[in-house]
């Protein structure tokens, strides 16, 4: 589905696009947002799940569940302690304003 | 009505196309302190959109099914718990172990590619199989880098050649990639399975050696480098998979991860390629061998008194502040402090606690204002009209050896100036050395005083020192 041409150009687009995302933030913020990121690339799951989904012998099933749960630690991990450390900073920010 | 087929796969691949957008947008919404938290959320709902859809429309064995929900549950249950307990102080190395379950992941779907063989074209068995390189070194390393950061591996396993021995680890991977990707049809020794087999270990074994080495003083900057290879690892397996989403959101992962990995070495004025080979960290003791004078101690009484009757102090914290899970004493401090009519500043090193920004995350956590914090730029000419700065936990972000002694290992990394403040109040565990084992020549200049103890416990009696003195 994905032309191999066609892919380069959004490895190069996403490439710039996670470039610039980055390039004004605070500095802290590099924490969170490096744990942030973490969370991001659980999408990972998506894959290991299509790959467990289509195993047909016990090798490739046993990979797969492997792959699976290290992907959902991965992607439920990364969001539950980029959450809690980013719900300190706006507690911060509010007594600040208050 | 049962969507058909092509219907299944659009809606699939629109599902994806969301998610994707909705991580850049959250990734964009956490770069400001303002709409972090909301960030978070909307990259969460495109992890749910993305997993939910993908759940629904794979197409799976009822068998298989069960499996992919079985693994799904036990892998989020164990890291949701895990995730909800871990103390503020422990992210960095929870980050490290979370980032190498993902490139993990990444080299089991390489594994399932590459074990299958010949049903793909040359292309993607060869991405296939850099992707699994990548996330194979990943998922080791990050391990090490926990397990360095947990206090699992205490020492940095070194040997003369290791430089070599990696090198040629990592030519055996490359080998055996080659003998993978030309298929169990090639005819040559142990290509098909056993290739497959042996490339994985030896990638997982390159991982392991690679960060063995490498000082617990680097680790933030090693696993942001994981970080970003995991992204890259998932980018790839995306390609393999006709996966837009996971190439897309890998790619920006791998982009963004370099950028960071960029400033994090340039904070300590290290470059990546001196992270990873040069073995700093915690080896030289000749550094230290320019410090002669002897460390002058303080009561905390009479530290007490000093500060209250200050006009400006500069509260450097360090890793130290954070073991000691002194963070809220600080604050306490501070705050009568400023109730007395002192002025007080937090300075914070770039690469103070364990990552950038980690120092502002425990400041946070305990509600130090953000306007109290300044960084390195901010704060240093400040601190010529400081009354005193108060070292808590700090070490080598404070030594004028980085400025001044040329055979120092750390010279030229920026420092926060403290030595010119004009006393100097060190909150110290003991006598020995820092995290990087060099000697300190800030602790012994004429208007350094060392407070020895806890963190916790010095601030405690500082605290009631200021009480009394007021």
């Amino acid at each position: 589905m994905i032309d191999g041409v066609i892919a380069l150009y959004i490895f190069m687009l996403a490439a710039f696009t996670g470039y610039e995302v980055i390039s004004r933030v605070p500095v802290i913020l590099h924490t969170p947002l490096m744990s942030g990121s973490n969370f991001v690339h659980g999408i990972v799951l998506v894959g290991a799940m299509v790959a467990l989904a289509a195993a047909d012998s016990t090798l490739l099933r046993v990979i797969g569940v492997i792959g699976v749960i290290l992907a959902a630690g991965n992607a439920v991990g990364g969001y539950v302690v980029t959450e809690r450390m980013l719900k300190m900073f706006v507690s911060a920010g509010k007594k600040q304003g208050s | 009505m049962m969507p058909s087929p092509s219907d299944v796969q659009t809606l699939t691949q629109l599902s994806y196309l969301a998610a994707a957008a909705l991580f850049i947008l959250g990734l964009k919404r956490m770069s400001s302190p303002r709409t972090a938290v909301s960030g978070v959320r909307w990259a969460g709902a495109g992890m749910v959109l993305a997993t939910v859809v993908t759940l629904a429309f794979m197409g799976a064995s009822s068998f298989n099914l069960l499996l992919v929900i079985g693994a799904i549950a036990v892998g989020g249950i164990l890291a949701w718990v895990s995730g909800k307990r871990v103390a503020m102080t422990d992210m960095p190395q929870m980050i490290a172990l979370y980032n190498g379950m993902g490139g993990g992941a990444a080299a089991a779907i390489a594994a399932v590619q590459l074990y299958r063989g010949g049903e793909h074209g040359l292309v993607h068995l060869i991405i296939a199989a850099v992707g699994g390189f990548i996330g194979s070194v990943s998922f080791s390393g990050s391990l090490i880098a926990f397990a360095k950061l947990q206090g699992l591996i205490t020492k940095s396993v070194r040997f003369g050649g290791q430089k070599f021995v990696n090198l040629a680890i990592l030519l055996v991977t490359l080998g055996l990639g080659f003998l993978v990707v030309a298929g169990a049809d090639s005819g040559l020794p142990l290509a098909g399975l056993p290739a497959v087999s042996l490339f994985f270990a030896s990638s997982l074994l390159l991982g392991i050696a690679m960060t063995l080495p490498i000082g617990g003083a680097d680790m933030p900057v090693v696993i942001s480098l994981y970080n970003a290879l995991t992204g890259l690892a998932v980018g790839f397996e995306g390609f393999v998979l006709d996966n837009a989403a996971m190439i897309i959101a890998g790619t920006v992962v791998g982009a963004a991860g370099t950028l960071l990995t960029q400033l994090m070495a340039k904070a300590m004025n290290r470059s990546l390629g001196n992270v990873l080979f040069s073995n700093f960290g915690e080896s030289s003791s000749a550094g230290g061998a320019g410090v002669t004078g002897s460390q002058k101690a303080i009561e905390a009484s009479d530290a007490g008194v000093m500060m209250a009757y200050s006009q400006k102090i500069i509260i450097v914290p360090g890793y130290g502040l954070a073991v000691a899970q002194a963070q809220h004493k600080v604050w306490e401090l501070a705050q009568l402090l400023i109730d007395h009519g002192v002025k007080v500043r937090f300075a914070i090193h770039p690469v103070a606690g364990r990552m950038p920004g980690h120092m502002n995350v425990l400041l946070a956590e305990a509600g130090v204002p953000y306007d109290l914090i300044s960084d390195l730029d901010e704060i240093n000419a400040e601190f010529e009209t400081a009354d005193v700065a108060l070292i808590i936990g700090a070490n080598d972000v404070v030594n004028p050896d980085a400025r001044a002694n040329r055979s120092s290992p750390i010279f030229g990394m920026p420092i926060l100036n403290a030595d010119k403040a004009k006393n100097v109040i060190v909150i110290k565990r003991g006598q020995g050395q820092g995290f990087s084992g060099i000697d300190n020549a800030l602790f012994v200049l004429d208007q350094t005083r060392m407070l020895y103890g806890d963190a916790q416990a010095a601030v405690s009696q500082l605290i009631q020192a200021v009480k009394a003195a007021g």
